[in-house]
């Protein structure tokens, strides 16, 4: 199965396994990542799920909705380029494996 | 209270609010002990999308959970299983379900809001559902396997969300509300009507004027009988006609309650260190100028950190924009502020389009934003809901307005009203 690592900004990093299909929001709050809050339940509503998706990974990702990039401005740690919302993000094939930095504030 | 006497915090509810409040009170640097009173079987999980994304084809079939497995012993926080049946608010002690006494510095009722039972006979005949728990969703996500044809009682946010996600699933889906229009308590009649529209267009029948009268069983399904005295023919019901605060503890304990536990601006009760978060509390709304309770997420977790830095002892007023949100099938509502019937509508785009938004004025002043499919005015409308803007509707008509660009370069001009 893929794996999500999830890196703090401490340095510390956690690897996961995950199902095809899941939200990388989902995973992280399922196997309790700090940093990664999930409030509005993965609508895309909260922004409280950002992660900086690392380069090499972001040619995979799907594009960035109406809904999602607004919410991308609403982020409490500084939008890069690298940002996302977890929870528009689902593991699939090309992303497995994937590293993300995880925001030292996500509220 | 006595110095040397151990600082203990017990909250009763573990939905959103109560878990909010715990987390927070870590956060802030709370050394006492923290404990949580759950009286459901599952481990803390998410509401909202028990509603959405749980019912949908292609579900994950299992509920998110508010916070991950091992926070709670990370955290130091006790998450206990069981039912408060008393509180002495005098002696500071919580007896629960189970015969045992808890004694508490501060108490914090999170205890959240309970569906309103639906009025009519044959409202608990086997088919007839609710939603609220995780019971709930799980025991609909069977039965809906097993349906053909569904009705749902109650155009409210519940029933139009479950309505979309049946017919998601290509059911045959009556919806049946007693008022001229759907979630009217909740919208304009602009933003009312075309959601009316865009569900029939779906295939949904929405049956307006029309409420429930009686169910019966015929057969191996239900009949269920409107008020206009039709008949249609069902294998499941789901009814979501509102829900109703449960105060029932707080009123035994002698706490004051309407429509809610009666907080103030810091969430405190009138009984010394008794705070109520979340769907329960009735507080002092710095936006409407008088008491609302409010059923929402950002309520919840707004509340339940407001909570926490009062329990610190950091008394502020609570002041944070509401906010709120529905997703029925492929259509997103959401909501900032609170607007009232009387308020003057002034729409935004052109809803054609599939996407506009509504801005209510009250006397002259903007005071919510209803938007649809259209992220970057509610996000806005956050931001500029609740300020004191004063606005003329011919500057929210002209074609060059919008929300964002408002909010974004504070050119809000105040006209007098």
């Amino acid at each position: 199965m893929p794996t999500i690592t999830f890196t703090q900004s401490t340095g510390e990093a956690a690897e996961i396994t995950v199902e095809e299909g899941t939200s990388l929001m989902r995973a992280a709050v399922t196997n309790g990542i700090e940093g990664i809050v999930g409030e509005c339940g993965g609508q895309a509503m909260c922004a409280t799920c950002h992660i900086y998706v690392r380069p090499e990974f972001a040619g995979q990702l799907p594009e960035v909705s109406d809904d999602e990039d607004e919410m991308l401005d609403c982020t409490t740690a500084e939008r890069t380029h690298a940002s996302r919302l977890g929870c528009q993000i689902k593991m699939s094939g090309p992303l497995a494996n994937i590293v993300v930095d995880v925001p030292s504030d996500q509220v | 209270m006595a110095t040397n006497m151990v600082e203990r915090t017990f909250i009763i509810g573990a939905g959103q609010a109560g878990v909010q409040v715990a987390d927070s009170l870590r956060a802030e640097g709370y050394a006492g002990e923290i404990t949580i009173l759950n009286d459901e079987a599952a481990f803390p999980y998410q509401r909202p999308p028990l509603s959405k994304d749980y019912l949908a084809a292609d579900s994950a079939g299992t509920a998110l959970p508010l916070r991950g497995p091992d926070f709670f012993a990370s955290k130091d926080i006790t998450l206990r299983p069981g039912a408060a049946v008393a509180v002495d608010t005098a002696a500071r002690r919580v007896t629960l379900a189970d015969g045992s006494t808890l004694g508490y510095t501060h108490l914090v009722f999170a205890t959240g809001a309970a569906n309103r039972q639906l009025p009519c006979p044959g409202a608990s005949l086997p088919g007839v559902h609710a939603l609220r728990t995780l019971d709930d969703a799980q025991n609909l996500q069977a039965a809906l396997a097993n349906a053909q044809r569904v009705v749902v009682i109650g155009a409210g946010f519940i029933g139009l969300e479950f309505a979309a996600a049946a017919r998601s699933r290509e059911l045959e889906v009556t919806v049946l509300e007693f008022a001229p229009r759907p979630m009217g308590r909740a919208l304009s009649a602009t933003s009312s009507e075309w959601f009316a529209t865009r569900h029939r267009d779906e295939g949904i029948d929405l049956r307006l004027n029309e409420g429930v009268a009686s169910i019966e069983r015929a057969g191996n399904g239900l009949v269920v009988e409107s008020t206009t005295g039709d008949r249609y023919p069902a294998d499941l019901v789901l009814y979501g006609v509102g829900v109703a605060p449960r105060t029932e503890l707080a009123e035994a304990a002698g706490l004051a309650t309407d429509n809610g536990i009666l907080v103030d601006s810091g969430l405190r009760t009138a009984a010394d260190g008794v705070l109520a978060v979340g769907d329960c509390a009735s507080f002092p709304n710095a936006h409407t100028g008088s008491r609302t309770r409010l059923e929402s997420v950002q309520n919840a977790t707004d509340h339940g950190r407001h909570a926490a830095r009062s329990i610190m002892g950091h008394h502020t007023d609570y002041a944070e924009t509401p906010w709120f949100w529905s997703t029925q099938g492929n259509l997103r509502l959401q909501i900032a502020g609170i607007s009232h019937p009387d308020d003057l509508p002034v729409l935004l785009g052109d809803p054609a389009s599939g996407k506009f938004s509504i801005a209510l004025l009250r006397d002259g002043v903007l005071v919510a934003v209803e938007s649809v499919n259209s992220a970057a005015d509610h996000i806005a409308a956050r931001k500029l809901v609740g300020r004191g803007i004063a606005l003329d509707p011919a500057t929210l008509t002209d074609p060059g307005f919008s929300l964002k660009a408002l909010a974004k370069t504070s050119l809000a001009v105040s006209i007098p009203a």
